[in-house]
């Protein structure tokens, strides 16, 4: 599974709060929710995101609350994949659950500057940006199923099936 | 024997001796949600069509985030809520009047040992009974209601020892924040906590109910006091039931620990915007409040409302405050014995059982420019209502001592 994009810059502790404020959970539709990712921090993330994004950052990328829309918001907005130094777990989840590919890379916010282009070797990990390979941990196991599957529930009906 | 608490939780739950790192399945013993994640996860049952529920008994509703509806939407939601729980006939159903998820599964429904899963990330509050409790999104928790089992990566063991008695205006928000400024929020991530306590008697549910929930904060996967004769004793009273202890093995190995000395901490606050900006509450003894919020799952029980009437009793509150104990339970106590009495004479906005404006829904949204001090558990920007809003966060007797004076207040510095 390979993903590419020009990527988009954050810091640490970018919580859930930030990726989809608490007003827009009444809603699912990722159309909706897409035109709200980042608002706090960038109202115009969406227009940004549109062509398709990748997002680095730093540590605990997500944390905070369970709710799934800050997955559906960052993938509906144009995000292709997630590096960051490390995700919250919950936040994670959800990703895979939405198809959502997500890398974690020690040291992210060093090695990778706004604006690069990287491609993306989700299983591996490996991330190519300015002529050099850089070993991320990649989706592997269990969470690679469900993320290939289209998320848990579709996974489940293939396991049981 | 060696098991931690964690090993030896989701070895029972996985049938198999784990250890950490190991990714299993577990069975569920408690699977949860709320309104705001509710219709969500009931969207994603649909949408697979698969509206199947393994046992009914061991699913819990409660209505919290949106009671009672703020608007349209939000009455919608709890609408096709309570059709779907009519539909499917779940026992355990909670509307707007019983009280907030967290805080009904520690009074009526979380047991030591258990593995539950909800779709709140807060509920890390049931360890505070020895139960593993994890939250996860809508479609983990639809899987989990469907098949009674959920996967999850056994995480690295951290021991806190908590060692003597935390002075009068102490509480567990404190420990939470001691250990978040110690730590910083990305340290426990991939870690599960496990917190003995050296005098259980001297660190009530209440508090242990108040550090699980921040467990979040902190980025852990799970965050369990050993359950002890506290913990059977809450049970017992709160239920009428004898609960059997799940306990580590005397020779568990933990991969680090550290120990919080009770007697020594200060009444703390963590600053905006980050639950680990921690400072003590004299530090920031300058800045003015425009409101007080004392409740949410993280600090709305009995003992926050004693220590916050305790500080208002005969006083006038100087910045607005809305006080939100977090269950029907919890409010007819503190009524019962005089605490609301104290608040409402006060001048504080009392209701219960909502979230309230914890996550800037409603009673009481933060307006831009202001300075809001909260007992509840998180202060990202815009979390209580406008991205301008500063939330400082607390325990009750520096919110009380703060809504009392105005200024954020070490409640030891009150005339």
């Amino acid at each position: 599974m390979m993903v590419e994009g020009p990527v988009l810059k954050y810091g640490d502790k970018i919580d859930t709060d930030i990726i989809i404020p608490a007003r827009h959970l009444k809603y699912t539709d990722p159309a909706y929710l897409a035109q709200h990712a980042m608002e706090p921090l960038d109202p115009e993330f969406y227009k940004k995101a549109s062509k398709g994004v990748v997002i680095v950052a730093g540590k605990v990328f997500g944390m905070g609350s369970s709710r799934e829309q800050a997955a559906i918001a960052l993938k509906a907005a144009g995000v292709k994949a997630v590096i960051a130094e490390s995700f919250a777990r919950i936040f994670y989840r959800n990703c895979i659950n939405n198809g959502l590919p997500l890398i974690v890379l020690p040291n992210a916010t060093r090695e990778i500057n706004e604006g690069d282009v990287v491609k993306i070797n989700v299983e591996t990990g490996e991330i190519t940006v300015n002529g050099r390979v850089l070993k991320g941990k990649g989706i592997t196991g269990m969470a690679l199923d469900i993320l290939k599957s289209g998320g848990i529930m579709e996974y489940l009906k293939k396991v049981s099936a | 024997m060696t098991g931690t608490l964690t090993e030896k939780i989701l070895s029972r739950a996985s049938g198999k001796t784990v250890s950490p790192g190991d990714v299993i399945e577990a069975k569920t013993d408690i699977v949860a949600f709320h309104d705001l994640t509710g219709y969500h996860v009931i969207e994603v049952m649909e949408k697979a069509n698969m509206m199947k529920i393994f046992d009914k008994a061991k699913i819990v509703v409660a209505f919290d985030h949106l009671a009672p509806p703020p608007d349209v939407r939000s009455a919608e939601i709890q609408g096709n809520i309570r059709k779907f729980v009519k539909e499917m006939k779940l026992p355990n159903f909670h509307d707007i009047n019983v009280g907030i998820l967290h805080e009904l599964l520690i009074e009526q429904y979380a047991l030591p040992g258990q593995v539950i899963v909800a779709a709140d990330s807060h509920t890390t509050t049931s360890g505070a009974v020895g139960a593993f409790a994890q939250g996860m999104g809508a479609s983990d928790v639809a899987a989990a209601v469907i098949t009674g089992k959920t996967w999850l990566v056994v995480p690295q063991p951290f021991k806190v020892t908590l060692k003597g008695s935390p002075g009068k205006w102490i509480n567990g928000k404190d420990v939470a924040l001691e250990l978040l400024g110690k730590f910083k929020a990305d340290y426990f991530n991939g870690m599960s906590i496990e917190v003995h306590v050296e005098n259980p008697k001297a660190f009530p549910m209440d508090y242990r109910a108040t550090v699980s929930n921040m467990g979040i904060e902190m980025n852990a996967d799970a965050l369990m006091f050993i359950p002890d004769v506290e913990t059977k004793d809450y049970i017992k009273t709160m239920r009428g039931k004898e609960v059997e202890l799940v306990t580590p093995d005397s020779g568990a190995k933990y991969s680090d620990e550290y120990t919080i000395e009770l007697d020594k901490l200060e009444p703390l606050v963590a600053a905006p915007y980050s639950v680990d900006n921690v400072k003590t509450a004299r530090e920031e003894s300058k800045v003015p409040v425009d409101q007080v919020y004392i409740g949410s799952c993280t600090n709305g029980r009995l003992s926050d409302f004693r220590i916050a009437s305790e500080i208002l009793k005969g006083k006038k509150v100087k910045t607005r405050c809305i006080a939100i104990p977090s269950s029907y339970t919890m409010f007819k106590q503190a009524m019962e014995l005089g605490y609301i009495e104290d608040l409402v004479n006060a001048g504080c906005v009392v209701t219960y059982g909502t979230c309230g404006p914890c996550l800037g829904g409603h009673f009481g949204v933060a307006g831009p420019g202001e300075v809001i001090v909260s007992t509840s558990s998180r202060n990202f920007r815009g979390r209580m209502g406008s991205n301008e809003a500063k939330v400082y966060l607390s325990g009750p007797s520096v919110a009380a001592a703060s809504a009392a004076t105005g200024y954020i207040t070490d409640p030891r510095d009150l005339q």
